[in-house]
């Protein structure tokens, strides 16, 4: 099978909520079914057979196995398209992405939606460890003597439901917490941090007043927009937040404000072969170019959570024989403010560019104006799987708004993970 | 948007009370469904004269699967038709009113129920003699006031025929079919004004739009969400147009036809543009646009404020003016073609005016008048401009209007109740089908003939 281009032809995103409000009664399935409803209207697919849909959750209750195969059956496309699903913790959307491209590349598919959703408002609640080996042994008795006396182990503190946890299941640590460390080892200030904050909600606040999400986002549930983005923020107002994380420490600096919050929401996004586009009247955006995953040793590496990004740009820009600067747009998830400057940090130093990436020069810096020019997300949200689509279509957008150019995407994943791509405008 | 006291008076212990007491009952309407026969009986029709008109009636009848019955003087019939057909082209004196009177009266008396009452007469204009000219204005006022002494559902209307188009067959069918179908259930008391025009062939007349791509604006909801429906029906490829913050309703409607989401803001500097995008990832070029979004920002006359004022006739008036002129322009990809069609929606509040709504009477006036301009200056493409005036019509935004005020605008017209969006729709089909290209400069009313704004 020869190679040939993959390309980003749209996307779709409902708003993203903060969680425990307004998608509050919305399941996963429900979030993710409205997002490709929305991404078929846009794109006329209704009865249309895809060549696959690939997308997930990663906060997922295990009824929801087959989550992406039911919405593509609770929507219009027809039900012939195949679906599965993936979970790379953060990464997931994107890396949705890249299967899809890689696909079509191959030749062996045509069109693919590439998408996640995610709900802290819906999370799954299991009962505890102990609770659940008395039920299993009550369900393994023969006889009701061996069931009664099962039974009869159940105490009050094993129907404390166990609750998912926003945490390492190694470390035990919370990410911020990690992250906590990370920020203090490589001496970003709270001041650099609340800017970069301030600057994601005033950028987000400006692409909505421009229209730039008209053909991006789908109103859900009342909401029209990312109910996280507060247009109004400035440094001012963030410099009055206490820490929420590497609490204890007087120098802590990461805040709530300059940290993600807990979010819902859905994304998705259309690829496809330039036949495929042509065939159906629709502009291709931009061509995915290539992706690469990454991850680090943070138990015993030495290495920050949150860090694998740079290893993947390093590691895509080689395969590419691109610069760092080659590129008009970056597009950072800002899992937090720090995350993002720590990044940055780390591709100008030489010491870390030597002695972690192995390179004899170091990437260097990029121009700040080309990072995050319209929002990300620490003003829009950050439902886990769903952040790689909302990324991806802005960016195809913003690529084909300027008609040249490149852009580099870069996640952060839990697990010390992170997922890099390239997009190129079409010419 | 339920009407509950026609509901009441039509079933069981109400409807016998109802009928004793003496209480109006809103008729139950007969709307269209696909496959549907034009009529549920046969078809009187007669005429003045040795007319051609006459033998192009029966013809069109027939072609669509009617049965057609001789309207003459002291007839009986044996069958309840569904439908009295009158051409009076050829009326010339006041005598031959009597006639008219003659033939029609027992075929009116007999009809069945949701009758249809067609009258086709000549331009009174048209006529340089004063009592021709008199004995045409006539049919208007016979017209109107059968459609006010009709019950059970019926509908009077009339179709005045110019020139060339009394001796061109095709330029009648479209209108004759439609006014006597279900589809114009709520159409009633109204004149048409049908020219000659370029009809081509239809294979189908209940699916004329095959194959031809229509953008609705406003199609999230209401109205326009039934318009979208319609269009779907007639085989349209439908581009469904509403504001980005409506988009989740808009998905709905364009997921349910098959049709493609919108999200634009018809008023922003670029929304000519954005939608000839769209028709050209459909189609070569655009068949139909109907401009139906508006809003509303009621307040009096003498509190209003240029807010108000402005947003209300940006939308429902100045954004069609800036959309038309980028889709009409023949260098557009996927402008509006030769032979293309423009509906817009009007109001009867723009006909008759309405308290605190001066802003919305100025745009939806203003639609008519650009509707009756227009139409002259893209005569030579081939281009028809048209509108309807929606009377009462069932939706959420009616819905909301408090009790008192809303029975009244229900029942204050010949059928005795509201309007459904769908009838807007068909009205909407009507003007853009193929069959239709010697209709415009029309502003249609959709209002069962009410007496609000006549």
């Amino acid at each position: 099978m020869s190679q040939r281009d993959a390309y980003v032809i749209g996307g779709n995103r409902i708003p993203f909520a903060r969680s425990g409000g307004k998608y509050l009664k919305a399941s996963n399935q429900d979030l993710l079914t409205t997002t490709i409803e929305g991404l078929v209207a846009r794109f006329g697919l209704g009865g249309e057979r895809l060549g696959e849909v690939v997308a997930g959750a990663v906060i997922k209750h295990s009824r929801d196995f087959n989550l992406t195969r039911e919405a593509v059956l609770g929507s219009h496309l027809d039900p012939h398209t195949p679906a599965y699903d993936i979970q790379q913790a953060c990464g997931t959307g994107l890396e949705a992405a890249i299967l899809v491209a890689n696909k079509i590349r191959l030749g062996q598919i045509e069109s693919g939606i590439a998408g996640g959703s995610d709900t802290t408002s819906d999370a799954p609640l299991a009962v505890n460890d102990d609770l659940r080996k008395t039920l299993m042994k009550v369900n393994y008795a023969k006889t009701p003597q061996q069931r009664l006396k099962a039974l009869a182990k159940i105490r009050p503190g094993q129907l404390a439901p166990e609750q998912p946890k926003n945490a390492e299941p190694r470390t035990g640590l919370a990410m911020g917490d990690h992250q906590a460390i990370t920020t203090k080892e490589w001496g970003i200030t709270r001041e650099a941090q609340d800017e970069l904050a301030v600057r994601s909600h005033q950028n987000l606040a400006a692409a909505y007043d421009r229209g730039f999400f008209d053909d991006l986002v789908t109103p859900y549930l009342g909401l029209t927009r990312d109910n996280n983005l507060r247009a109004d923020s400035t440094v001012e107002k963030l410099a009055k937040l206490k820490p929420a994380f590497g609490k204890g420490d007087p120098a802590a600096t990461m805040t709530a404000a300059n940290s993600t919050p807990l979010t819902d929401g859905a994304s998705a996004v259309l690829l496809g072969s330039q036949e495929w586009a042509q065939e159906r009247g629709l502009t291709p955006l931009a061509r995915f170019v290539d992706g690469e995953a990454a991850a680090v040793d943070y138990v015993h590496g030495d290495e920050g959570l949150l860090m694998a990004p740079p290893y993947a740009i390093a590691r895509l820009l080689k395969r590419n024989n691109l610069s760092l600067q080659d590129f008009d747009f970056y597009e950072f998830h800002e899992a937090f403010a720090s995350t993002v400057l720590c990044h940055l940090a780390a591709l100008e130093s030489p010491e870390f560019c030597k002695q972690r990436l192995g390179l004899d020069e170091p990437l260097g810096p990029i121009d700040r104006d080309k990072l995050n020019v319209n929002g990300s997300s620490l003003a829009a949200g950050h439902p886990f799987a769903a952040t790689g689509g909302r990324i991806v279509a802005s960016l195809a957008k913003m690529l084909h708004e300027k008609g040249s150019g490149r852009g580099l995407i870069s996640i952060c994943a839990a697990g010390g993970q992170g997922v890099a791509a390239i997009l190129e405008a079409t010419a | 948007m339920t009407d509950k006291y026609a509901q009441l008076v039509n079933h069981g212990i109400g409807k016998k009370v109802a009928t004793q007491v003496g209480l109006p009952r809103p008729p139950r309407l007969r709307r269209y469904e696909p496959g549907q026969e034009l009529l549920e009986g046969p078809a009187a029709v007669g005429g003045i004269g040795q007319s051609p008109v006459t033998q192009t009636v029966a013809a069109v009848i027939k072609a669509s699967g009617g049965a057609v019955v001789d309207a003459a003087a002291d007839t009986t019939y044996a069958d309840k038709p569904a439908a009295v057909v009158f051409d009076a082209t050829a009326a010339r004196t006041l005598k031959e009113l009597e006639e008219l009177r003659a033939a029609v009266g027992p075929a009116v008396k007999a009809l069945g129920r949701c009758g249809r009452v067609i009258l086709i007469g000549t331009p009174p204009d048209e006529l340089a003699d004063a009592e021709a000219a008199a004995a045409q204005q006539a049919l208007e006022g016979i017209m109107r006031s059968i459609g006010k002494e009709l019950r059970a559902g019926g509908t009077a209307n009339l179709i005045w025929l110019q020139g060339e188009a009394r001796g061109d067959s095709a330029a009648l069918a479209a209108p004759l079919r439609f006014l006597l179908s279900s589809r114009s259930a709520y159409v009633s008391g109204q004149p048409v004004r049908v020219v000659a025009g370029d009809v081509p062939e239809v294979d189908d007349w209940q699916t004329p739009l095959k194959g031809e791509v229509a953008v609705i604006t406003g199609a999230a909801r209401g109205i326009g969400a039934d318009i979208a429906h319609v269009f779907a029906r007639a085989g349209a490829n439908v581009i469904a147009v509403d504001i980005p913050a409506a988009g989740d309703a808009l998905a709905k409607v364009a997921n349910g036809i098959g049709a493609v989401a919108l999200q634009l803001d018809i008023t922003s500097v670029d929304a000519g543009e954005r939608i000839a995008q769209a028709v050209a990832r459909v189609g070569d070029h655009l068949d139909v646009i109907v401009h139906n979004a508006g809003i509303t920002r009621d307040k009096l006359f003498v509190n209003t404020d240029a807010d108000r004022w402005g947003s209300v006739i940006d939308v429902n008036l100045a954004a069609q003016f800036r959309i038309n002129k980028v889709l009409l322009d023949p260098a557009t990809k996927g402008g509006l073609k030769d032979g293309g069609r423009i509906v817009a929606v009007a109001s009867t509040s723009g006909i008759g005016g309405n308290r605190g709504q001066a802003n919305y009477a100025a745009s939806k006036a203003g639609v008519m008048g650009m509707v009756r301009q227009l139409s002259k200056n893209l005569a030579d493409r081939h281009i028809t401009v048209n509108a309807v005036a929606p009377g009462f019509i069932e939706t959420e935004m009616t819905s909301k209007i408090p009790l008192a005020t809303r029975e009244v605008g229900r029942r204050i017209n010949s059928l005795l109740q509201g309007g459904q969006p769908v009838d807007v729709g068909e009205t909407i089909a009507f003007f853009a089908e193929p069959g239709s290209a010697g209709v415009t400069g029309q502003v249609l009313r959709v209002c069962g003939q009410s007496q609000l704004g006549a």
